[in-house]
Order: structure tokens, then C-alpha cells, then sequence
């Protein structure tokens, strides 16, 4: 294979790994998606960037193409879909979670001092 | 062992990673998300299995379908979920349960 294709290609394998550790790791829901969309759409890129430069001018590398162009539109359309829609349950950034829950703390104490 | 095949292991090894967050990730949207990431990784996997199985120009045309039908399916269980909120697994949609939240 070509280097300079390989080279691509371990790129591309290389962000797909961040995307895992990043789902794996990251506390909250926000910051799962953050990681998950845009390292994703990235490695997907590099990897079939790299097939391309393997392949050639052929009709399978303008199919590789198509793919790119497809997943760069829809995985960021998705992971908006996917938190619009969590949003709008009520699940909430980890940040304000604290803040409410401090808010409802005071406000116990406050009433029992009543 | 060809490059191909390590990246066709590498991809399946990294897949059981995301399905640690499939299985466990606190409530519905957590799995939902790693679903669609495993979805993706699958395009990758089908598009370098065409390489393994010397025929490139029929595993693109099956990682070009996944792709169409992974965002469909992604896009049509979060706008359920939306309209539904009854359907949420218990762990009640609105109260952060405990420990780490989201």
C-alpha cells in the first residue's frame, strides 16, 4: 500500500480511538456528544481519505468520496437531533445539575431555619 | 497479516469499547449515542473488509447503504424519544440520578 495512504489511514485510526476513549471517559451526556461527533466524522474522513489515495481514480474511490461528503452532513445533523431531543426531556449539562442542586440544598436549610 | 487486517482488528477492538457504553451508559440517550458511533465504525470496518475479501467495488456500495441507514435509524429513535418521554427508562428523565450524571 502506498505510504503516503498509510499514513492518512493511521491518522484516521488514530482519532477513531479518541472518539472511544472519549465516550468511555468523559462525565455527562454533553460532553460524550461533544467528543463522540466531531472526532468521529474526522477519523471517518482520514480513513477513507487514505483508501482513496490507495485506490486511485477509480469509480470505487469517487464512491469513497460520496461516503465522506454523506457522513460530514449527517453525523453532525444526528448528534444535534440527539441533544435537541435530550434537552428537551430534561437532562441537563453536569454544571448546572450542581448549581440546581446547591440552589435546592440552601433552600432545605433555609426552610428548616423557618 | 497485512495492513488491512490489523485495521479491520483494530476497528473491532475499538467497537467492544464503545459497547461498554451500550451496555452500562446511564440512561437511553447514552446508549443511543453509542449505537450510532458503533454504526459509524461499522462503515469504516465494511469499507476495509472489501479490501480483505479483494472486492472493494461491492463492500462500498454496502458501506454506503449502512451510512444512509445509520442516520436514518439515529435520527428516527431520537425524534421518538422526544414525543415519548414515558418511554425513558426508569431513572425518572428529569432528576439527575446519582453519582455522575447526563
Amino acid at each position: 500500500m502506498n505510504i503516503v495512504g498509510l499514513i492518512v489511514m493511521s491518522f484516521g485510526l488514530f482519532f477513531l480511538t479518541v472518539t472511544v476513549i472519549g465516550l468511555i471517559r468523559l462525565p455527562g451526556f454533553f460532553a460524550r456528544v461533544h467528543a463522540v461527533s466531531k472526532s468521529e466524522t474526522l477519523g471517518l474522513a482520514l480513513v477513507f481519505t487514505g483508501l482513496m489515495i490507495h485506490e486511485g481514480m477509480t469509480l470505487v474511490s469517487l464512491k469513497y468520496a460520496l461516503i465522506i461528503m454523506f457522513v460530514s452532513l449527517a453525523n453532525p445533523v444526528g448528534a444535534h437531533v440527539l441533544t435537541r431531543a435530550a434537552v428537551r426531556t430534561g437532562i441537563m449539562p453536569l454544571q448546572v445539575q450542581r448549581l440546581t442542586s446547591q440552589a435546592d440544598s440552601e433552600a432545605d436549610q433555609q426552610g428548616e431555619a423557618r | 497479516m497485512n495492513e488491512f487486517t490489523a485495521t479491520a482488528g483494530l476497528l473491532i477492538v475499538l467497537m467492544f469499547g464503545l459497547s461498554y457504553r451500550l451496555i452500562r451508559g446511564p440512561r437511553v440517550y447514552n446508549r443511543l449515542l453509542a449505537a450510532g458511533a458503533i454504526g459509524t465504525f461499522a462503515i469504516v470496518l465494511l469499507a476495509v473488509m472489501g479490501y480483505l475479501f479483494e472486492r472493494p467495488d461491492m463492500f462500498v456500495d454496502l458501506a454506503l447503504t449502512y451510512a444512509l441507514l445509520n442516520f436514518i435509524g439515529t435520527v428516527a429513535v431520537a425524534k421518538y424519544l422526544e414525543n415519548h418521554p414515558e418511554e425513558h427508562e426508569p431513572g425518572q428523565p428529569g432528576e439527575p440520578p446519582e453519582g455522575i450524571a447526563g
